[in-house]
């Protein structure tokens, strides 16, 4: 009897060698994950999907249905696109004026609308297009541009808080858009309008997450590849100090608000194609706050300075992931609210700095307190204790 | 590099100006007849030539806010025109409560004979109806219902949304006479507006009545197209073929789902599609149903002019109307409707 006893505790206390050992070896790369800017956001993201293997079995089945790919997988990245393009501007504004583009809700539906109108003509709903498509397209973008650039001079020239200038956009935005389509829906019903939302024929991907990617990749190369990048985060810094150094800030915060204009009017000409009409009243409505939050789970400071677009990628992926998740568990639609919000709750404290500093704490005490019960690990416990 | 930058900015300016004007010139044309109208009853007290005329005060939430509610506003202008005898006081409150009680108030001050509400707001009526009620002026709720003591209001003109939803379980009975298992998803509207309560009801009630139907998997799709096609399409993974009805609560919401079908190659609508039905039967909806896309539209009708000035009537010749005054809606079938009911909506 008393030697099963002492098995057990030679089993246990070679256990929590073999499991130190590991951790020594370990502790420099995981220090490295952990503590990477995005480790939280990848962490939260991965969780959301394990979650799906666990409630949902098909997940993560992929099969092509009427010539497209579908499954739980590709219908998070097609919807997540317009969000994902949204979120893209919204980390170069937060970035660069430590401030939030409240109008690219609005500016989505003034640039459909500009398009829906060229395109349908005075009719409400034809399949005939009244103007060159591509024409359309490049108007209805124009249009994106335009906002981007009102709120920029407002921001950079006039020194209005970012707030307060894209607020003009967000109220009266929607009204604009109203006026432009004069107040209904316009539906258009050519096929071909269909191409930038849906599916080009042919191509078994979503032409949304096609678009979304593209601009991912463009925006990474044009941050990466010119100044612009070093630019938007040496104003967002500091912008006194980068206009000492022969930065013009102003003409830096001009630049980022006006490409966050266009995302916003790609972002609206791909949502108003995916339901094949042009509704001002509903078109990105409240996306704004979607495009924030997503910024803010990519670990990015939402008091501007340095950003991560990968951050903010994954950030808007994992909003979606979390709708689409709590749609496909069936949550009832009362609850569906609060459990996003809880969700988001867990997210937030856990990619917080003291909550981080906490949990580091926990962990160097319990692993300080094992080596205590056995002489064998007290050299190894003495090893991790002095990384 | 600055130079440019400073004409781009200013042609940037200038066109969002131009943007703003136009804007602003819309606002000015509705609130023009209003003030015009004031003006004018106004000088007619005092004279009193004119006194034929009902002058009737009607308290809109918000004129413009959708289709729905411009063919709503507008039809109660064309009914209780001059020509027809009345004089008609809109005050639009642009969905602001406190404005649209003193709109109220203001009716009572120029002693108009009868206020009509369609209330931003359910609550904090009770002061001001009670003034109306001091005044002798009958106050008409129309469309949206309020928390007051139903004395301080002659009476409610409406839709009755289960009544709604009734017409479209009883389509749904006509449609699968068998035994077989039935699989109805609903699309449900914003979560306690009227109409998602009283739809959602009547749908609960006759799966409850009908064993063999069943409700896979409901939803709010807040009225919008986009959200309804996003849950549409999480269910058609989920399900698959089971779903063999598919109960929208409004005409976008069908759409989205109609859309998140025919991408997932599902034969929509007909004979053998995935039966749809839809509410508000909108134009553009219509259409659909004629197209065969919607089996079944069951009509919010917004046009509630004529049944308030049938109510006036009623008052003028000293009857009382009842305490709920229905307003006639009809239901769309994929099979009997013709381009001349489509062709003659106007919303």
């Amino acid at each position: 009897m008393n030697k099963v006893v002492v098995q057990i505790k030679r089993f246990f206390s070679r256990l929590i060698v073999i499991f130190q050992r590991l951790f020594s070896i370990l502790e420099t790369p995981l220090r490295k994950i952990f503590g990477h800017k995005l480790a939280i956001p990848l962490l939260v993201l991965t969780a959301v999907i394990v979650q799906n293997i666990i409630s949902t079995p098909n997940f993560f089945d992929i099969s092509i249905k009427n010539g497209l790919l579908s499954g739980y997988i590709p219908s998070i990245m097609d919807e997540a696109g317009e969000l994902l393009i949204i979120t893209l501007g919204m980390t170069l504004v937060i970035a660069v004026s430590g401030g939030v583009d409240l109008s690219v809700g609005p500016i989505m539906a003034i640039a459909a609308s500009f398009c829906g109108l060229l395109l349908n003509g005075s009719e409400y709903r034809t399949d005939v297009f009244q103007n060159p498509y591509i024409l359309a397209l490049f108007i209805g973008l124009l249009a994106g541009v335009l906002c981007g650039a009102f709120n920029g001079i407002m921001v950079s020239y006039l020194k209005i808080q970012p707030m307060i200038a894209t607020l003009i956009l967000f109220t009266a935005g929607r009204s604009i858009a109203k006026l432009i389509t004069h107040g209904q829906t316009i539906y258009i019903m050519n096929p071909v309008y269909k191409y930038l939302g849906v599916q080009i024929p042919g191509v078994p991907i979503r032409t949304t997450i096609l678009i979304s990617l593209l601009f991912v990749i463009l925006v990474t190369l044009l941050v990466k590849l010119t100044s612009l990048g070093l630019y938007v985060q040496s104003v967002g810094i500091n912008g006194s100090a980068a206009r000492l150094v022969g930065l013009n800030s102003n003409a830096v915060k001009f630049m980022a608000f006006v490409i966050c204009g266009l995302l916003a009017g790609v972002a609206g000409l791909v949502g108003s194609s995916g339901v094949g009409s042009v509704n001002s009243g509903e078109l990105g409505m409240s996306i704004e706050m979607d495009a924030i939050l997503a910024v803010a789970l990519g670990g990015n400071s939402l008091s501007g300075g340095k950003f991560s677009i990968a951050g903010s990628v994954i950030g808007a992926y994992t909003i979606q992931a979390i709708t689409t998740t709590l749609y496909a568990m069936n949550v009832r639609p009362d609850q569906l609210n609060v459990f996003k919000a809880l969700i988001i709750v867990v997210i937030i404290v856990a990619s917080s700095e003291i909550f981080k500093e906490r949990i580091k704490r926990l962990i160097r005490r319990i692993l300080s307190s094992i080596p205590k019960s056995s002489k064998k690990t007290t050299v190894v416990g003495g090893c991790s204790d002095e990384n | 590099m600055r130079k440019l930058l400073r004409s781009i900015s200013i042609m940037c300016v200038l066109a969002l100006l131009v943007m703003a004007a136009a804007c602003t010139e819309k606002p000015a044309e509705t609130t023009a007849p209003a003030v015009a109208t004031t003006t004018a009853k106004a000088a007619d007290t005092t004279p009193a030539p004119a006194d034929e005329l009902i002058v009737v005060g009607f308290a809109q939430c918000k004129a413009d806010e959708s289709d729905w509610r411009m063919a709503n506003t507008k039809s109660m202008q064309e009914t209780l025109s001059e020509a027809n005898g009345y004089k008609l006081i809109l005050a639009d409150s642009n969905n602001d409560a406190a404005k649209q009680v003193a709109d109220v108030q203001g009716f009572i001050d120029q002693e108009v004979d009868y206020i009509v509400i369609a209330a931003v707001n359910m609550d904090g009526w009770d002061t001001v109806l009670t003034n109306a009620k001091n005044a002798g002026i009958p106050v008409i709720l129309m469309d949206r219902t309020i928390n007051a003591s139903a004395d301080l209001y002659t009476c409610w003109v409406g839709s009755d949304f289960k009544a709604e939803g009734v017409k479209a379980t009883d389509w749904i009975s006509t449609r699968f006479t068998s035994d077989k298992e039935v699989n109805i998803v609903n699309l449900q509207g914003q979560l306690g507006a009227s109409a998602q309560i009283g739809r959602s009801e009547a749908l609960v009630e006759a799966i409850d009545k009908n064993s063999n139907w069943k409700l896979l998997a409901h939803q709010t799709g807040e009225w919008s197209t986009d959200t309804a096609k996003e849950i549409m399409t999480s269910w058609i993974q989920q399900h698959g073929d089971k779903i063999h009805v598919v109960y929208a609560e409004n005409d976008n919401m069908a759409d989205g789902a109609i859309q998140a079908l025919e991408e997932a190659g599902m034969k929509v609508g007909g004979d053998d599609g995935v039966a749809i039905i839809s509410f508000d039967a909108n134009r553009a909806y219509l259409q659909m149903t004629l197209e065969g896309k919607i089996n079944c539209n069951v009509e919010c009708n917004p046009l509630h002019g004529p049944k308030v000035a049938e109510i006036i009537q009623t008052i003028e010749a000293g009857g009382s109307p009842a305490k709920v005054e229905v307003v006639e809606e009809a239901a769309f079938y994929y099979d009997t409707i013709t381009q001349a009911i489509v062709d003659a909506r106007s919303y």
